[in-house]
């Protein structure tokens, strides 16, 4: 029980796996598009977290200024804020058209 | 039990906030604080509003419930807990409860780095700007969630034009801000902590409002605007009048879940009033502490804060004295006549030497806010509402613009020695030999 | 209460297997939710109450300026948009449709073989040595801020301003590919 109380890096890199898991669940699954992009931000919730607690490591080794991992972290939150609103413009366009927002009703190549 | 005193009492002698040196007794003591004072700063805003409005409108505003109306929001609040839950028939239960609490969540939550004093604060975030607009930008989601759950038009529409509104002049805030944040770093040592902040502008002997003379003041004028459209007051308040949506997005929101909404208002615009406070005017310090130190000018600026209640007690005294000699005003008499007592007690209390070492940072943090509170409510009585595009029209095409500009002008400024030397000298001898070579 | 009675060190971590575990408890919950929700503002909620629980988490990573950028960006800026286009698209009509696709059960299964796959990563090749606890050496946070700026935009030590500058190259593309996309005439 000791072994859990001291929280190490491997509990942030089983919690971002599980995060990923249920983001790839989520995307795989869901007929919802606008669900689908939620859970793709879940995934990369998940690869942010990972980056930011393997930052955190790297201090351990390197010193206080080995923050690599937490610029990384900051670019693909930028990153998915831009693919979040493409995303959803494309969404918007799709469904001013055929007037549903599920994915497998997305297929023919010209309607 | 004697280590759990020893841990309580280890925080006193220390000069960090309760976060800094991990006393969890001292912080939660410290949020208990705050949200009294909160709460008492967010009643005595209701009562000011109304009489500082009616006075302003040539009328007395309310005079009945207690000596000139001061029971009022204590009336107001009895009946808004009193009042029925409705909730609108085909309304999502679940979200429709959620929303007032995300709001009033984001209201509160950014009280934590609000620095009162040098060690007055709940704690001192090394990002504590960046928490302050990230968490005030979070009651976007509940204004947008509430609107939508009250399966109706009226409050769709308020809450989408409300949403956009903020999101708006969020942009023009955050852009000041990053001005302010540039002049800290002057010293060598910048930062983006409150309490760093407001020591930066002290030893830079300077309040950040009159920093590089058009630049600090234009800078403090776009934050002050895009404050009152964050928070939805007036003349930015279309998607809340009740003249224009029938009060948007909370219109189905009725007794205590509207006055959580009225909390998280009231709330928000103390937070941002902190916010340029810290920022340009000096927060906890007094008026010129550079210029006028030295231990008998500390003395007479400790005595103002007594001074200042002291005052108040003299204005209810006097306000008795001209009350009507009724017997049905004899209540009201004697209650202004204590409640005047009180503050004249309070008044005398900061006299004593211990309290009035400590009470200077908080009364002049307290009193500057004040003034913005002020500044809200004459904006409320004097301008004309905003028409929406208009609205817009000022956030994305003046605001945006000018505070670019600024954000601009300010770096160049900052660094002009380093921008004299390294690029504009070589950039004009290359020109030079460009010109030279040629010809 | 814990006792952390020695105040000397400076932000000492406190409580720190509570907070982990209930935060944790707490994304777990919200990512279930956000993928099995028939009605699309409840899922946009539990996504937000995710996002802000993974913001305590980076706080305890001592990393706050991330976690401040997730607050910012993530759940004041993205949530917003996503909140925005749910209710322009209103899709009362979709809760009473099918929720989950025909091949639910494969995407089932292809997770948990990548379920899997990391658990096998996990277990083989750390072992637990590499990983120190992660509060233990307790660095002075106040220079967060500054260590980043300077890995972003120092002269000598700053590797990552190309990236940077591509990045709002990225955010200038996305601004205008999204105002294109949602135009109705362009």
């Amino acid at each position: 029980m000791h072994a859990m109380m001291e929280i190490s890096t491997l509990h942030y890199l089983v919690l971002g796996a599980a995060l990923f898991l249920l983001g790839v669940i989520g995307v795989l699954t869901r007929r919802n598009v606008v669900i689908v992009l939620m859970s793709i931000e879940l995934i990369l919730n998940a690869v942010n977290l990972n980056l930011v607690a393997f930052s955190r490591y790297w201090q351990g080794l390197h010193g206080p200024s080995a923050l690599h991992g937490q610029v990384f972290a900051i670019f693909i939150i930028t990153d998915a804020a831009a693919e979040a609103a493409v995303g959803l413009g494309i969404l918007i366009a799709f469904f001013r058209n055929k007037e549903t927002v599920n994915v497998d009703e997305v297929n023919l190549l010209k309607w | 039990m004697h280590d759990f005193v020893q841990y309580i009492l280890s925080y006193l002698g220390s000069d960090k906030t309760p976060g800094a040196s991990g006393n969890i007794f001292w912080a939660t003591i410290y949020v208990l604080l705050v949200f009294v004072g909160l709460s008492i700063a967010v009643i005595a805003m209701n009562w000011l509003e109304r009489k500082i409005l009616a006075h302003m409108q040539i009328r007395l505003g309310p005079m009945r419930v207690g000596p000139h109306g001061l029971l009022q929001p204590i009336a107001d609040a009895l009946k808004l807990l009193l009042k029925e839950d409705l909730i609108p028939e085909g309304a999502d239960k679940v979200v429709f409860w959620v929303a007032p609490f995300i709001v009033v969540l984001a209201a509160f939550t950014v009280f934590v780095v609000v620095p009162f004093g040098p060690t007055h604060a709940i704690t001192d975030m090394n990002i504590g700007i960046l928490f302050m607009l990230g968490v005030s930008s979070l009651s976007v989601l509940g204004i947008v969630t509430a609107g939508w759950a009250s399966n109706s038009h009226y409050p769709l529409i308020g809450a989408l034009r409300s949403s956009a509104q903020m999101v708006s002049y969020e942009v023009a805030m955050g852009l000041a801000v990053v001005s302010a944040i540039m002049m800290t770093s002057l010293d060598g040592n910048g930062t983006l902590s409150m309490i760093g902040i407001v020591q930066a502008q002290f030893a830079q002997r300077e309040w950040f409002l009159f920093k590089f003379f058009p630049l600090g003041v234009i800078a403090f004028t776009i934050f002050a605007i895009a404050m009152v459209a964050e928070t939805n007051r007036a003349p930015f308040d279309l998607p809340e009048a009740e003249s224009e949506l029938t009060a948007g997005f909370h219109t189905e929101y009725s007794g205590f879940r509207w006055s959580l909404f009225f909390l998280a208002e009231y709330s928000a615009m103390i937070a941002v009033s902190s916010i340029a406070v810290t920022l340009w005017l000096g927060g906890w310090l007094r008026p010129f502490p550079n210029l006028l130190s030295g231990p008998t000018w500390d003395l007479a600026f400790s005595l103002v804060p007594g001074l200042a209640f002291l005052l108040l007690g003299a204005m209810c005294f006097y306000n008795t004295a001209r009350m009507p000699k009724h017997p049905l005003f004899k209540i009201q008499t004697i209650g202004l006549a204590a409640f005047g007592a009180v503050l004249a007690l309070i008044g005398l209390l900061m006299f004593l030497p211990p309290v009035r070492d400590r009470v200077g940072d908080i009364f002049w943090f307290s009193a500057k806010v004040a003034g913005f509170m002020y500044l809200y409510i004459w904006y409320r009585g004097t301008f004309p509402r905003y028409r929406f595009d208009q609205l817009m029209k000022v956030g994305w095409k003046v605001l945006l613009p000018t505070g670019l500009a600024l954000l601009i002008l300010t770096a160049i400024w900052a660094m002009r020695t380093q921008v004299w030397a390294d690029v504009i000298i070589p950039a004009w001898t290359g020109f030079v030999d460009l010109l030279r070579s040629v010809f | 209460m814990n006792p952390a009675l020695n105040s000397a060190a400076s932000n000492p971590p406190v409580a720190t297997p509570f907070f982990f575990y209930g935060l944790a408890a707490v994304m777990i919950i919200g990512g279930i939710l956000v993928i099995t929700r028939k009605n699309a503002v409840h899922s946009a909620m539990a996504l937000i109450t995710t996002l802000l629980a993974q913001s305590a988490l980076y706080l305890m990573l001592y990393a706050p300026f991330v976690a401040g950028v997730q607050i910012i960006l993530y759940a004041g800026g993205i949530m917003v948009l996503f909140l925005f286009v749910i209710m322009l698209i209103s899709i009362e009509r979709q809760q009473k449709e099918r929720q989950f696709n025909k091949q639910w059960l494969i995407g089932i299964v292809a997770a948990a073989a990548l379920g899997g796959l990391l658990i096998a990563v996990y277990t083989t090749t750390t072992k637990g040595i590499l990983f120190p606890p992660v509060g233990r050496e307790s660095f002075v946070e106040s220079q967060n801020t500054q260590g980043i700026a300077s890995l972003l935009f120092d002269v000598h030590s700053g590797m990552y301003m190309f990236a940077f500058e591509i990045a709002s190259l990225l955010l200038l593309v996305a601004i205008i590919g999204a105002v294109v996309m949602a135009k109705k005439r362009i």
